[in-house]
């Protein structure tokens, strides 16, 4: 459960695919429009799912469903990527393994 | 009373909540014609280079170094033929504060706003130039708020533009993140129009005139360390930006005989409006898909007129593959000992293959470097890659490549091969659009059109008569 002034993040469909009119793909036609924002949650407490307020970074008051309580990044470096290791050695061996 | 914020009514606002959020009123550059006057537009800055200059050195801007790729020449002399083989240079834009070029677009929009008054800025952007208002805004402080177009309907975000995102937060600003699709437009606007906040456009005039200092450095540093100026200038091209305003400050600097390149990523065959296929690319920007659309119709934008006209400035335009600038990118950490890009990476690609057709003594310069990340890397993009069923393998990317489908890592150096696109196919298909949008008869254009249309792609009388069929 989120309290008062806890960071949260959430989330809010802006356009339902219905009623998206500008000029897309049939994929994205079918897709509703979504956002994400965060901020400090206004509402006395809220659990995940619910409808909620929080006040952004740049002090807007905006409303959604409460989706995360303490938002962070997990993005990374990435896994091991193999071919990397084989261009090393390929530059290398063209620069510095002498002339072929 | 409180304004419909409904889809309808905020684009039915558009004009006017633009005017509010720019400061300027566009409606003065236009001739009522296909031409508007583009120097006009540049002059409302009201900012000489000096000014700017010393508007970037106050928040870590500009003056970054200019560093010789020597051993990527010299892998580059390889492949060419003897006596061939142009020095490399590249201007290392990752030293400039949030670690990219854009921070001399952000440094000049920035400050015009807070000089204007307003308590805040707004950017739509998925790439560095986000975290380079970010934190312009930080340094100047102005409240930020950045929107990007982040995920698929999945919610699966590319790496590279959530790290972006990051980034924006650590330097305090809100992101707004938003699924595929132009109507990203429609919430800029609203968010806009209730915070009252300077549009910091990618595409305005005071964005582009903080570039010129970058082209004016480049001729500087360039005469200073090498005794004479670029015989060519790669540049990474998406909106257009970068090559508008380094040619510019190259222009401003005096050089005559400075060939301009602009260097894109093939895509072609992706759609960028497609939610299935956004996350089916692993660069996010630099690529045709951006770039073609943008070079076309330069005023493709957010606002009424963009700054950006990439083919007045482009003496040739030239693609790159995925698996070409992965594999540049890779060599530049290797082999010189710095790790950048690899989206800004794009243009060096292409410089490794620009130079082999160069005598030796020429000087090829690189206009810029990128700050490297978590998700703005090639190994979590080659791995978001494979997650998502691209093939990646060694081969010929000029024979094998599929964007969307594969990336194909050239086999040895001497497979990266820019491919040379048809700009004057380009220059034609501007011209007719911009006839087109403007709802005039090509026989009805006005001498002051024509040279508008002369100047816009760089080519001449007979050149725009023969796109147009006039005799």
């Amino acid at each position: 459960m989120a309290k008062r002034g806890d960071w949260v993040r959430i989330h809010s469909i802006v356009l339902k695919a219905a009623e998206r009119t500008a000029r897309l793909p049939e994929d994205t036609q079918k897709c509703d429009l979504q956002q994400w924002t965060k901020g400090f949650l206004q509402d006395e407490s809220a659990n995940i799912g619910e409808k909620v307020t929080v006040k952004t970074a740049a002090n807007r008051m905006v409303k959604g469903t409460l989706i995360e309580e303490g938002p962070y990044y997990t993005h990374s470096y990435g896994k091991f990527v193999p071919e990397f290791i084989e261009i090393d050695r390929q530059l290398r061996e063209i620069m510095f393994g002498g002339d072929k | 009373m409180a304004l419909a914020k409904d889809y309808d009514s905020v684009m039915g606002r558009a004009n006017d909540i633009m005017k509010t959020a720019l400061g300027l009123d566009y409606q003065e550059f236009e001739s009522g014609s296909v031409a508007f006057d583009y120097e006009a537009l540049m002059n409302a800055t009201n900012y000489t280079l000096d000014e700017i200059t010393k508007i970037q050195s106050r928040t870590g801007v500009g003056n970054t170094p200019l560093l010789e790729l020597r051993n990527l020449t010299e892998l580059a002399r390889k492949y060419a033929k003897p006596g061939y083989g142009a020095r490399i240079f590249a201007k290392d834009e990752a030293a400039n504060a949030s670690g990219s070029f854009k921070a001399r677009r952000a440094a000049c929009a920035v400050a015009h706003a807070k000089k204007l008054g307003y308590k805040g800025v707004m950017a739509a952007t998925s790439g560095n130039y986000g975290a380079a208002v970010a934190s312009q805004a930080a340094m100047q402080g102005l409240e930020c708020i950045i929107v990007q177009e982040c995920y698929d309907s999945r919610g699966v975000g590319q790496p590279e533009i959530v790290e972006k995102a990051r980034a924006c937060e650590a330097y305090g600003a809100e992101v707004v993140q938003l699924t595929v699709g132009p109507e990203l437009f429609y919430s800029f606007l609203s968010i806009m129009e209730d915070t009252g906040y300077f549009n910091a456009s990618l595409y305005s005039p005071f964005g582009i005139a903080g570039i010129e200092t970058l082209g004016y450095e480049i001729a500087m540093q360039c005469r200073e360390f090498v005794g004479k100026d670029p015989d060519m200038v790669v540049c990474t091209t998406a909106g257009g930006g970068m090559i508008t305003g380094t040619a510019r400050g190259i222009m401003k600097a005096g050089c005559a005989n400075t060939q301009m390149v602009a260097a894109a990523i093939d895509l072609t065959g992706l759609h960028m409006a497609s939610d299935s296929q956004f996350n089916r690319k692993s660069c996010t920007t630099g690529h045709t898909g951006f770039a073609v659309p943008h070079t076309t119709d330069p005023d493709l934008s957010d606002v009424p007129r963009a700054a950006t006209r990439t083919l007045r400035y482009t003496d040739r335009y030239v693609t790159i593959t995925q698996g070409e600038v992965m594999y540049m990118t890779e060599a530049l950490a290797n082999l010189e000992g710095i790790e950048r890009g690899p989206a800004g990476n794009t243009a060096l690609a292409a410089a490794f293959s620009l130079a082999q057709e160069l005598p030796e003594d020429a000087v090829l310069v690189v206009s810029e470097t990128e700050y490297t990340g978590a998700g703005k890397h090639i190994q979590p993009q080659l791995t978001f890659a494979r997650e998502n069923g691209i093939e990646i393998k060694f081969g010929d990317p000029a024979k094998e490549d599929k964007p969307g489908e594969n990336i194909i890592l050239p086999k040895n150096p001497g497979y990266i091969k820019h491919q040379e696109a048809d700009i004057n196919r380009f220059r034609q298909s501007m011209i007719k659009k911009a006839c087109k949008k403007s709802g005039v008869d090509p026989k009805d254009l006005t001498a002051e059109d024509m040279r508008f249309l002369i100047e816009e792609t760089k080519t001449n009388e007979e050149f725009v008569k023969r796109t147009l069929e006039l005799k």
